[in-house]
Protein backbone atom coordinates (compact mmCIF):
# COMPACT_ATOMS: atom_id res chain seq x y z
CA UNK A 1 0.00 0.00 0.00
CA UNK A 2 3.10 2.48 0.84
CA UNK A 3 3.87 2.18 -2.86
CA UNK A 4 0.94 2.88 -4.01
CA UNK A 5 0.69 5.87 -2.01
CA UNK A 6 4.14 7.25 -3.02
CA UNK A 7 3.38 7.34 -6.87
CA UNK A 8 0.86 9.60 -5.60
CA UNK A 9 3.36 12.22 -4.10
CA UNK A 10 2.45 14.98 -6.41
CA UNK A 11 -1.34 15.39 -5.90
CA UNK A 12 -1.06 14.56 -1.84
CA UNK A 13 2.29 16.80 -0.92
CA UNK A 14 3.01 19.02 -3.66
CA UNK A 15 0.64 21.80 -2.98
CA UNK A 16 0.81 22.32 0.81
CA UNK A 17 4.50 21.46 0.59
CA UNK A 18 4.94 24.54 -2.12
CA UNK A 19 2.16 26.86 -0.04
CA UNK A 20 5.28 25.61 2.77
CA UNK A 21 8.35 26.91 1.07
CA UNK A 22 6.98 29.89 0.20
CA UNK A 23 5.17 30.90 3.40
CA UNK A 24 7.52 29.39 5.59
CA UNK A 25 10.85 27.64 5.07
CA UNK A 26 12.15 30.45 2.95
CA UNK A 27 10.96 33.28 4.27
CA UNK A 28 12.20 31.64 8.12
CA UNK A 29 15.65 30.75 6.51
CA UNK A 30 15.88 34.27 4.99
CA UNK A 31 15.57 35.63 7.49
CA UNK A 32 17.62 34.53 9.95
CA UNK A 33 20.45 35.34 7.05
CA UNK A 34 18.82 38.77 6.54
CA UNK A 35 19.70 39.22 10.23
CA UNK A 36 23.24 39.11 9.56
CA UNK A 37 22.99 41.43 6.64
CA UNK A 38 22.07 45.37 6.13
CA UNK A 39 19.60 45.68 3.38
CA UNK A 40 16.20 47.86 2.83
CA UNK A 41 14.55 45.25 1.01
CA UNK A 42 15.24 41.45 0.20
CA UNK A 43 17.44 41.75 -2.58
CA UNK A 44 19.84 44.78 -1.50
CA UNK A 45 21.70 42.30 1.38
CA UNK A 46 24.95 42.99 2.50
CA UNK A 47 26.53 41.11 4.68
CA UNK A 48 27.73 42.33 7.90
CA UNK A 49 27.96 40.28 10.85
CA UNK A 50 26.85 40.67 14.04
CA UNK A 51 26.48 44.50 13.86
CA UNK A 52 22.87 44.20 14.17
CA UNK A 53 22.64 41.64 17.45
CA UNK A 54 25.24 44.29 19.11
CA UNK A 55 22.91 46.99 18.62
CA UNK A 56 20.15 45.35 20.01
CA UNK A 57 21.30 45.50 23.18
CA UNK A 58 22.22 48.84 23.34
CA UNK A 59 18.52 49.86 22.05
CA UNK A 60 16.63 51.14 25.27
CA UNK A 61 13.91 51.20 23.66
CA UNK A 62 13.63 47.32 22.97
CA UNK A 63 15.07 46.51 26.58
CA UNK A 64 12.53 48.15 28.46
CA UNK A 65 9.86 46.61 25.66
CA UNK A 66 11.18 43.47 27.00
CA UNK A 67 11.13 44.10 30.64
CA UNK A 68 7.19 45.12 30.21
CA UNK A 69 6.19 42.29 27.84
CA UNK A 70 7.97 39.88 30.69
CA UNK A 71 6.05 41.47 33.31
CA UNK A 72 2.92 41.67 31.44
CA UNK A 73 3.48 37.91 30.54
CA UNK A 74 3.57 36.58 34.26
CA UNK A 75 0.68 39.03 35.77
CA UNK A 76 -1.40 37.77 32.72
CA UNK A 77 -0.32 34.08 32.78
CA UNK A 78 -1.20 33.89 36.78
CA UNK A 79 -4.31 36.07 36.45
CA UNK A 80 -6.40 34.60 33.76
CA UNK A 81 -5.36 30.81 34.90
CA UNK A 82 -6.47 30.95 38.96
CA UNK A 83 -9.61 33.21 37.37
CA UNK A 84 -10.27 30.50 34.82
CA UNK A 85 -10.33 27.40 36.65
CA UNK A 86 -11.70 28.90 39.67
CA UNK A 87 -15.00 29.95 36.77
CA UNK A 88 -14.54 26.47 35.67
CA UNK A 89 -14.42 24.80 39.12
CA UNK A 90 -17.64 26.76 40.26
CA UNK A 91 -19.37 26.55 36.86
CA UNK A 92 -19.17 22.91 36.71
CA UNK A 93 -21.71 22.52 39.47
CA UNK A 94 -25.41 22.33 39.72
CA UNK A 95 -25.96 26.32 39.15
CA UNK A 96 -29.13 27.58 37.53
CA UNK A 97 -27.86 29.49 34.30
CA UNK A 98 -24.01 28.23 33.87
CA UNK A 99 -24.59 27.35 30.40
CA UNK A 100 -25.47 31.10 29.23
CA UNK A 101 -22.51 31.96 31.76
CA UNK A 102 -19.82 30.01 29.55
CA UNK A 103 -21.39 31.21 26.67
CA UNK A 104 -21.25 34.73 27.80
CA UNK A 105 -17.26 34.26 29.13
CA UNK A 106 -16.55 32.83 26.20
CA UNK A 107 -17.57 34.91 23.62
CA UNK A 108 -14.66 37.81 23.52
CA UNK A 109 -12.26 35.22 22.22
CA UNK A 110 -14.07 35.34 19.27
CA UNK A 111 -13.40 39.15 18.02
CA UNK A 112 -10.30 39.83 16.98
CA UNK A 113 -7.63 41.94 18.53
CA UNK A 114 -7.79 45.42 17.17
CA UNK A 115 -11.79 45.61 17.64
CA UNK A 116 -11.57 44.70 21.05
CA UNK A 117 -8.63 47.06 21.43
CA UNK A 118 -11.09 49.90 20.37
CA UNK A 119 -14.22 48.78 22.33
CA UNK A 120 -11.78 48.95 25.34
CA UNK A 121 -10.23 52.03 24.43
CA UNK A 122 -13.25 53.69 24.46
CA UNK A 123 -14.61 52.58 28.15
CA UNK A 124 -11.18 52.64 29.54
CA UNK A 125 -11.05 56.15 28.89
CA UNK A 126 -14.16 57.11 29.80
CA UNK A 127 -13.09 55.50 33.48
CA UNK A 128 -10.25 57.81 33.35
CA UNK A 129 -11.19 60.62 32.01
CA UNK A 130 -13.43 60.94 35.57
CA UNK A 131 -9.63 61.44 36.92
CA UNK A 132 -8.48 63.56 34.44
CA UNK A 133 -6.55 61.00 33.03
CA UNK A 134 -6.25 59.00 29.79
CA UNK A 135 -4.75 55.24 28.98
CA UNK A 136 -1.88 57.17 27.16
CA UNK A 137 -1.40 59.38 30.32
CA UNK A 138 1.53 57.17 31.45
CA UNK A 139 2.57 53.64 30.87
CA UNK A 140 1.51 52.21 33.80
CA UNK A 141 -2.11 53.02 32.57
CA UNK A 142 -1.64 51.14 29.29
CA UNK A 143 0.04 47.96 31.06
CA UNK A 144 -3.10 47.80 33.42
CA UNK A 145 -5.74 48.50 30.10
CA UNK A 146 -3.97 45.87 28.53
CA UNK A 147 -3.76 43.54 31.44
CA UNK A 148 -7.74 43.60 31.95
CA UNK A 149 -8.12 43.74 28.21
CA UNK A 150 -6.39 40.38 27.64
CA UNK A 151 -7.74 38.90 31.13
CA UNK A 152 -11.18 39.74 29.96
CA UNK A 153 -10.36 38.34 26.48
CA UNK A 154 -9.20 34.86 27.19
CA UNK A 155 -10.43 33.74 30.67
CA UNK A 156 -13.53 32.28 29.03
CA UNK A 157 -10.99 30.17 26.86
CA UNK A 158 -8.97 28.72 29.37
CA UNK A 159 -12.34 28.30 31.44
CA UNK A 160 -13.52 26.04 28.79
CA UNK A 161 -10.60 23.98 28.41
CA UNK A 162 -10.62 23.91 32.35
CA UNK A 163 -14.34 22.50 32.28
CA UNK A 164 -13.38 19.57 29.78
CA UNK A 165 -10.50 18.49 32.22
CA UNK A 166 -12.97 18.24 35.48
CA UNK A 167 -15.42 17.26 33.44
CA UNK A 168 -12.76 14.25 32.74
CA UNK A 169 -12.41 13.25 35.94
CA UNK A 170 -13.45 10.16 37.20
CA UNK A 171 -16.53 10.41 39.51
CA UNK A 172 -15.33 7.39 41.61
CA UNK A 173 -12.41 9.51 42.77
CA UNK A 174 -14.16 12.72 44.30
CA UNK A 175 -16.78 9.84 45.59
CA UNK A 176 -14.02 8.06 47.36
CA UNK A 177 -12.73 11.25 48.49
CA UNK A 178 -16.14 12.21 50.11
CA UNK A 179 -16.61 9.19 52.10
CA UNK A 180 -12.73 9.15 53.11
CA UNK A 181 -14.30 12.65 54.73
CA UNK A 182 -12.11 14.88 52.87
CA UNK A 183 -12.97 18.93 52.95
CA UNK A 184 -13.91 20.45 49.72
CA UNK A 185 -9.98 22.09 50.03
CA UNK A 186 -8.61 18.61 50.31
CA UNK A 187 -10.50 17.30 47.78
CA UNK A 188 -9.43 20.67 45.52
CA UNK A 189 -6.07 20.55 46.26
CA UNK A 190 -5.36 16.38 46.36
CA UNK A 191 -7.76 15.05 43.78
CA UNK A 192 -8.73 17.86 41.74
CA UNK A 193 -5.44 19.85 40.95
CA UNK A 194 -3.62 17.00 40.17
CA UNK A 195 -5.94 15.76 37.87
CA UNK A 196 -6.90 18.67 35.77
CA UNK A 197 -2.68 19.44 34.97
CA UNK A 198 -2.56 18.12 31.41
CA UNK A 199 -4.97 21.37 31.25
CA UNK A 200 -2.53 22.91 32.96
CA UNK A 201 -0.42 22.27 31.15
CA UNK A 202 -2.23 23.56 28.25
CA UNK A 203 -3.38 26.49 29.35
CA UNK A 204 -0.01 28.11 30.53
CA UNK A 205 1.57 27.07 27.18
CA UNK A 206 -1.36 28.72 26.01
CA UNK A 207 -1.26 32.22 28.07
CA UNK A 208 2.33 32.59 27.82
CA UNK A 209 2.95 32.64 24.16
CA UNK A 210 -0.37 35.01 24.04
CA UNK A 211 0.62 37.45 26.52
CA UNK A 212 4.33 37.23 25.16
CA UNK A 213 3.49 37.68 21.58
CA UNK A 214 0.56 40.29 21.76
CA UNK A 215 0.40 42.47 18.87
CA UNK A 216 -3.28 43.30 17.82
CA UNK A 217 -4.38 44.89 21.26
CA UNK A 218 -1.13 46.48 22.01
CA UNK A 219 -1.54 48.78 18.36
CA UNK A 220 -5.31 49.07 19.06
CA UNK A 221 -4.97 50.29 22.59
CA UNK A 222 -2.28 52.29 23.22
CA UNK A 223 -0.39 52.20 20.56
CA UNK A 224 3.04 51.93 22.50
CA UNK A 225 2.03 55.79 23.86
CA UNK A 226 2.99 57.42 25.82
CA UNK A 227 6.69 57.91 23.87
CA UNK A 228 7.02 54.02 23.04
CA UNK A 229 6.91 53.15 26.83
CA UNK A 230 3.80 50.75 26.54
CA UNK A 231 5.35 49.09 23.53
CA UNK A 232 5.68 45.66 23.74
CA UNK A 233 8.11 43.18 22.13
CA UNK A 234 6.42 42.58 18.99
CA UNK A 235 4.90 46.09 18.42
CA UNK A 236 8.57 46.71 19.19
CA UNK A 237 9.83 44.34 16.39
CA UNK A 238 7.30 46.13 14.20
CA UNK A 239 8.06 49.55 14.44
CA UNK A 240 11.68 48.92 13.97
CA UNK A 241 10.85 47.08 10.53
CA UNK A 242 8.58 50.19 9.33
CA UNK A 243 9.00 52.99 11.59
CA UNK A 244 12.28 54.50 10.20
CA UNK A 245 14.59 52.99 7.50
CA UNK A 246 17.75 51.75 7.35
CA UNK A 247 17.12 49.70 10.72
CA UNK A 248 15.41 46.63 9.23
CA UNK A 249 18.29 44.65 9.31
CA UNK A 250 18.04 45.26 13.29
CA UNK A 251 14.53 44.61 13.35
CA UNK A 252 14.99 41.09 11.83
CA UNK A 253 18.08 40.94 14.18
CA UNK A 254 15.13 41.37 17.00
CA UNK A 255 13.03 39.34 15.10
CA UNK A 256 15.17 36.00 15.82
CA UNK A 257 16.01 36.95 18.73
CA UNK A 258 12.57 36.77 19.35
CA UNK A 259 11.89 33.67 18.04
CA UNK A 260 14.57 32.21 20.49
CA UNK A 261 12.72 33.73 23.39
CA UNK A 262 9.37 32.47 22.44
CA UNK A 263 10.72 28.59 21.55
CA UNK A 264 13.00 28.62 24.84
CA UNK A 265 9.54 29.81 27.17
CA UNK A 266 7.60 26.98 24.89
CA UNK A 267 10.21 24.24 25.69
CA UNK A 268 10.91 24.78 29.25
CA UNK A 269 7.57 25.30 29.83
CA UNK A 270 6.50 22.32 29.15
CA UNK A 271 9.04 20.56 30.87
CA UNK A 272 8.48 22.18 33.70
CA UNK A 273 4.41 21.01 33.65
CA UNK A 274 4.67 17.96 31.99
CA UNK A 275 6.54 16.81 34.66
CA UNK A 276 4.24 17.00 37.58
CA UNK A 277 1.24 15.36 35.31
CA UNK A 278 0.21 12.40 36.81
CA UNK A 279 0.59 8.61 34.88
CA UNK A 280 -2.87 7.22 34.20
CA UNK B 1 -21.99 14.54 40.68
CA UNK B 2 -25.21 14.21 41.79
CA UNK B 3 -24.91 16.58 45.31
CA UNK B 4 -27.06 19.45 45.34
CA UNK B 5 -24.72 22.88 45.20
CA UNK B 6 -25.08 24.52 48.60
CA UNK B 7 -24.83 28.50 47.72
CA UNK B 8 -26.41 27.69 44.05
CA UNK B 9 -28.76 31.13 44.33
CA UNK B 10 -26.17 33.22 45.22
CA UNK B 11 -23.31 31.72 43.07
CA UNK B 12 -26.23 32.31 40.02
CA UNK B 13 -26.50 36.16 41.61
CA UNK B 14 -23.15 36.85 41.15
CA UNK B 15 -22.35 35.08 37.55
CA UNK B 16 -24.94 36.77 36.48
CA UNK B 17 -23.60 40.30 37.87
CA UNK B 18 -19.99 38.95 36.39
CA UNK B 19 -22.24 37.94 33.04
CA UNK B 20 -23.43 41.75 32.80
CA UNK B 21 -20.08 43.48 33.36
CA UNK B 22 -18.84 41.31 30.87
CA UNK B 23 -21.28 42.12 28.31
CA UNK B 24 -20.53 45.53 29.43
CA UNK B 25 -17.78 47.02 26.98
CA UNK B 26 -19.72 45.97 24.42
CA UNK B 27 -23.27 47.53 25.51
CA UNK B 28 -21.40 50.83 26.12
CA UNK B 29 -19.82 50.80 22.26
CA UNK B 30 -23.32 49.96 20.91
CA UNK B 31 -24.58 52.71 22.78
CA UNK B 32 -21.89 54.94 21.73
CA UNK B 33 -23.07 54.43 18.41
CA UNK B 34 -25.71 56.47 18.51
CA UNK B 35 -24.48 59.06 19.66
CA UNK B 36 -23.23 62.49 17.71
CA UNK B 37 -19.43 62.04 17.32
CA UNK B 38 -18.59 65.13 19.40
CA UNK B 39 -19.91 64.05 22.92
CA UNK B 40 -18.85 60.06 22.13
CA UNK B 41 -15.50 60.50 24.28
CA UNK B 42 -16.73 63.20 26.49
CA UNK B 43 -19.78 61.74 28.06
CA UNK B 44 -19.14 57.86 27.33
CA UNK B 45 -21.80 56.96 29.86
CA UNK B 46 -24.56 58.98 28.86
CA UNK B 47 -27.68 57.88 27.18
CA UNK B 48 -27.59 58.62 23.73
CA UNK B 49 -30.90 61.04 24.07
CA UNK B 50 -32.12 64.63 22.93
CA UNK B 51 -28.83 66.87 21.27
CA UNK B 52 -26.91 63.55 21.70
CA UNK B 53 -28.73 61.35 19.50
CA UNK B 54 -27.06 60.78 16.12
CA UNK B 55 -29.53 58.30 14.59
CA UNK B 56 -27.86 55.81 12.02
CA UNK B 57 -25.57 58.53 10.81
CA UNK B 58 -22.15 57.06 12.69
CA UNK B 59 -23.27 54.06 10.89
CA UNK B 60 -23.56 55.74 7.01
CA UNK B 61 -20.62 57.32 7.52
CA UNK B 62 -18.24 54.18 9.37
CA UNK B 63 -19.47 51.94 5.68
CA UNK B 64 -18.62 55.12 3.59
CA UNK B 65 -14.90 55.76 4.76
CA UNK B 66 -14.07 52.45 5.31
CA UNK B 67 -15.77 50.42 2.39
CA UNK B 68 -16.57 47.93 5.56
CA UNK B 69 -19.25 46.05 3.28
CA UNK B 70 -16.56 45.20 0.44
CA UNK B 71 -14.54 44.17 3.60
CA UNK B 72 -16.82 41.95 4.91
CA UNK B 73 -16.89 39.89 1.48
CA UNK B 74 -12.92 39.91 1.30
CA UNK B 75 -12.57 38.62 5.05
CA UNK B 76 -15.58 35.80 4.25
CA UNK B 77 -13.93 35.07 0.73
CA UNK B 78 -10.28 34.96 2.42
CA UNK B 79 -11.31 33.16 5.63
CA UNK B 80 -13.99 30.27 3.75
CA UNK B 81 -11.18 30.23 0.85
CA UNK B 82 -8.12 29.63 3.46
CA UNK B 83 -9.85 27.22 5.50
CA UNK B 84 -11.35 25.19 2.94
CA UNK B 85 -7.29 24.83 0.95
CA UNK B 86 -6.09 24.25 4.49
CA UNK B 87 -8.37 21.53 5.00
CA UNK B 88 -8.37 19.59 1.82
CA UNK B 89 -4.40 19.96 1.64
CA UNK B 90 -3.18 19.46 4.54
CA UNK B 91 -5.40 16.31 5.20
CA UNK B 92 -4.29 15.05 2.26
CA UNK B 93 -0.45 15.90 3.28
CA UNK B 94 -1.37 14.74 6.55
CA UNK B 95 -2.64 11.16 5.49
CA UNK B 96 0.55 10.10 3.54
CA UNK B 97 2.93 11.34 6.28
CA UNK B 98 1.29 9.02 8.50
CA UNK B 99 1.44 6.47 6.00
CA UNK B 100 4.50 6.63 3.49
CA UNK B 101 7.36 6.40 6.42
CA UNK B 102 10.49 8.12 4.63
CA UNK B 103 13.39 10.19 5.41
CA UNK B 104 10.96 13.25 3.90
CA UNK B 105 7.71 12.27 5.62
CA UNK B 106 9.81 12.32 9.01
CA UNK B 107 11.26 15.92 8.48
CA UNK B 108 8.13 17.24 7.08
CA UNK B 109 5.97 16.33 10.58
CA UNK B 110 9.36 17.88 12.97
CA UNK B 111 9.25 21.28 10.21
CA UNK B 112 5.18 21.34 11.28
CA UNK B 113 5.45 21.26 14.82
CA UNK B 114 9.24 23.82 14.45
CA UNK B 115 6.70 26.20 12.65
CA UNK B 116 3.64 26.13 14.79
CA UNK B 117 6.08 27.62 17.65
CA UNK B 118 7.41 30.20 15.23
CA UNK B 119 6.11 33.61 15.83
CA UNK B 120 4.96 35.85 12.88
CA UNK B 121 7.35 38.34 13.69
CA UNK B 122 10.41 36.13 12.53
CA UNK B 123 8.96 35.89 9.09
CA UNK B 124 6.91 39.17 8.56
CA UNK B 125 9.64 40.90 6.73
CA UNK B 126 10.36 38.36 4.12
CA UNK B 127 7.44 36.92 3.66
CA UNK B 128 5.65 40.09 2.70
CA UNK B 129 8.55 40.88 0.59
CA UNK B 130 8.66 37.34 -1.11
CA UNK B 131 4.42 37.32 -1.71
CA UNK B 132 4.96 40.37 -3.25
CA UNK B 133 7.42 39.40 -5.57
CA UNK B 134 5.46 36.26 -6.67
CA UNK B 135 2.33 39.08 -6.96
CA UNK B 136 0.71 36.92 -4.32
CA UNK B 137 -1.18 40.32 -2.97
CA UNK B 138 -4.43 39.44 -4.09
CA UNK B 139 -7.19 37.18 -1.75
CA UNK B 140 -6.29 34.67 -4.64
CA UNK B 141 -2.96 34.91 -3.63
CA UNK B 142 -3.02 35.36 -0.06
CA UNK B 143 -4.70 31.96 1.02
CA UNK B 144 -1.59 30.14 -0.48
CA UNK B 145 0.16 31.81 2.20
CA UNK B 146 -2.07 31.09 4.69
CA UNK B 147 -2.14 27.77 3.67
CA UNK B 148 1.97 27.97 3.95
CA UNK B 149 2.29 29.99 7.17
CA UNK B 150 -0.73 27.82 8.89
CA UNK B 151 0.14 24.55 7.86
CA UNK B 152 1.95 23.53 11.01
CA UNK B 153 -0.97 22.75 13.16
CA UNK B 154 -3.44 21.38 10.92
CA UNK B 155 -0.91 18.81 9.71
CA UNK B 156 -0.34 18.19 13.62
CA UNK B 157 -3.23 17.84 14.70
CA UNK B 158 -4.64 15.73 10.99
CA UNK B 159 -1.53 13.59 11.40
CA UNK B 160 -2.11 12.85 15.08
CA UNK B 161 -6.02 11.44 13.92
CA UNK B 162 -4.13 9.55 10.96
CA UNK B 163 -2.24 7.46 12.84
CA UNK B 164 -5.43 6.28 15.05
CA UNK B 165 -7.42 5.06 12.13
CA UNK B 166 -6.98 1.44 11.65
CA UNK B 167 -5.10 0.37 8.31
CA UNK B 168 -7.46 -2.62 7.25
CA UNK B 169 -10.26 -0.08 6.24
CA UNK B 170 -8.27 1.35 3.65
CA UNK B 171 -6.08 -1.90 2.73
CA UNK B 172 -9.74 -3.56 2.21
CA UNK B 173 -10.54 -0.22 -0.10
CA UNK B 174 -7.41 -0.57 -1.87
CA UNK B 175 -7.75 -4.33 -2.66
CA UNK B 176 -11.40 -3.40 -4.02
CA UNK B 177 -9.75 -1.50 -6.53
CA UNK B 178 -9.39 1.87 -5.28
CA UNK B 179 -6.26 4.11 -6.03
CA UNK B 180 -5.17 6.05 -3.49
CA UNK B 181 -6.93 9.13 -4.30
CA UNK B 182 -10.27 7.77 -4.33
CA UNK B 183 -9.29 5.61 -1.01
CA UNK B 184 -8.55 8.79 0.43
CA UNK B 185 -11.74 10.65 -0.22
CA UNK B 186 -14.47 7.87 -0.32
CA UNK B 187 -12.74 6.63 2.77
CA UNK B 188 -10.71 8.12 5.09
CA UNK B 189 -11.12 11.89 4.21
CA UNK B 190 -15.47 11.26 5.84
CA UNK B 191 -13.56 9.63 9.27
CA UNK B 192 -11.69 12.75 9.85
CA UNK B 193 -14.69 14.85 9.95
CA UNK B 194 -14.00 15.75 13.23
CA UNK B 195 -10.66 16.77 12.82
CA UNK B 196 -12.06 18.53 10.29
CA UNK B 197 -14.09 20.93 12.15
CA UNK B 198 -11.80 21.09 15.11
CA UNK B 199 -9.42 22.11 12.43
CA UNK B 200 -11.76 24.46 10.13
CA UNK B 201 -12.91 26.57 13.73
CA UNK B 202 -9.22 26.94 15.10
CA UNK B 203 -7.80 28.44 11.37
CA UNK B 204 -11.50 30.02 10.91
CA UNK B 205 -10.75 32.18 14.11
CA UNK B 206 -7.27 32.75 13.79
CA UNK B 207 -7.32 34.10 9.77
CA UNK B 208 -10.97 36.40 10.13
CA UNK B 209 -9.12 37.99 13.40
CA UNK B 210 -5.91 38.26 11.67
CA UNK B 211 -4.36 41.72 11.02
CA UNK B 212 -0.99 41.71 10.59
CA UNK B 213 -0.27 39.18 7.83
CA UNK B 214 -2.92 40.70 5.71
CA UNK B 215 -1.56 44.52 6.17
CA UNK B 216 1.30 43.70 5.27
CA UNK B 217 0.69 41.03 2.48
CA UNK B 218 -2.72 42.45 0.43
CA UNK B 219 -2.71 45.27 -1.69
CA UNK B 220 -4.74 47.62 1.15
CA UNK B 221 -5.46 50.19 -1.35
CA UNK B 222 -7.49 47.30 -2.91
CA UNK B 223 -8.33 44.88 -1.04
CA UNK B 224 -8.92 45.22 2.95
CA UNK B 225 -10.01 42.50 5.40
CA UNK B 226 -12.64 43.52 8.55
CA UNK B 227 -10.00 44.59 10.98
CA UNK B 228 -7.71 46.31 8.45
CA UNK B 229 -11.01 48.59 7.47
CA UNK B 230 -11.44 49.22 11.25
CA UNK B 231 -7.34 50.08 11.84
CA UNK B 232 -7.54 52.48 8.44
CA UNK B 233 -9.86 54.06 10.29
CA UNK B 234 -7.51 55.46 13.16
CA UNK B 235 -5.48 56.37 10.37
CA UNK B 236 -2.16 58.46 10.71
CA UNK B 237 -1.68 61.08 13.26
CA UNK B 238 -5.12 62.73 13.01
CA UNK B 239 -7.70 62.73 15.43
CA UNK B 240 -9.93 59.77 15.05
CA UNK B 241 -13.71 60.04 13.98
CA UNK B 242 -15.22 57.95 17.03
CA UNK B 243 -18.63 58.18 15.47
CA UNK B 244 -17.44 56.27 12.86
CA UNK B 245 -15.57 54.12 15.12
CA UNK B 246 -18.50 53.12 17.12
CA UNK B 247 -19.94 51.96 13.79
CA UNK B 248 -17.73 50.27 12.45
CA UNK B 249 -17.24 48.41 15.73
CA UNK B 250 -20.37 47.69 16.05
CA UNK B 251 -20.89 46.53 13.17
CA UNK B 252 -17.77 44.32 12.86
CA UNK B 253 -19.09 42.53 15.87
CA UNK B 254 -22.22 41.90 15.03
CA UNK B 255 -21.67 38.85 12.30
CA UNK B 256 -19.27 36.97 15.24
CA UNK B 257 -21.76 37.10 17.46
CA UNK B 258 -24.77 35.77 15.39
CA UNK B 259 -22.48 32.78 14.05
CA UNK B 260 -21.24 32.18 17.32
CA UNK B 261 -24.59 31.67 18.47
CA UNK B 262 -25.40 29.22 15.99
CA UNK B 263 -22.77 27.37 15.99
CA UNK B 264 -21.74 27.75 19.63
CA UNK B 265 -21.83 23.66 20.08
CA UNK B 266 -18.62 22.97 17.32
CA UNK B 267 -17.03 25.58 18.49
CA UNK B 268 -16.44 24.73 21.97
CA UNK B 269 -16.20 21.39 21.20
CA UNK B 270 -13.55 22.72 18.28
CA UNK B 271 -11.26 24.15 20.85
CA UNK B 272 -11.34 21.55 23.73
CA UNK B 273 -10.33 19.15 20.97
CA UNK B 274 -7.39 21.44 19.74
CA UNK B 275 -6.23 22.52 22.92
CA UNK B 276 -5.82 18.61 24.04
CA UNK B 277 -3.91 17.91 20.73
CA UNK B 278 -2.02 21.15 20.98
Amino acid sequence: MEKAIKRYFPIFVLPTLIAFIIGFIVPFIYGVYLSFCRFTTVTDARFIGLVNYTKIFSDHVFMHAMWFTALFTIVTVILINVLGFFAALLLTKKIRGRNIFRTVFFMPNLIGGIILGYVWMLLLNGVLAQFGRTLTYSSVYGFWGLVILLCWQQIGYMMIIYIAGIQNIPGELMEAAQIDGATSGQILKHVTLPMVMPSITICTFLTLTNGFKLFDQNLALTNGAPSRMSEMLALNIYNTFYGRSGYEGVGQAKAVVFFILVAVIAIVQNRLTRQKEIQQ
Amino acid sequence: MARKTRYGGLLTLIFTLISVAYVYPIALVAVNSFKRKAYISKQPFVLPFGKLYAGVENYIRGIERTGLIQAFGWSLMITVGSVAVILLCTSMLAWYIGRVNTWFTRTMYVMCLFAMIVPFQMVMFTLSKFSNMLRLYTPWGIILVYLGFGAGLSVFMFTGFVKSIPLEIEEAAMIDGCTPVQTFFRVVFPIMKPTCITVAILQAMWIWNDYLLPSLVLDTRKYKTIPIAVQYLKGGYGSVDMGAMMGVLVLSIIPIIIFYLICQKYIIEGVVAGAVKG
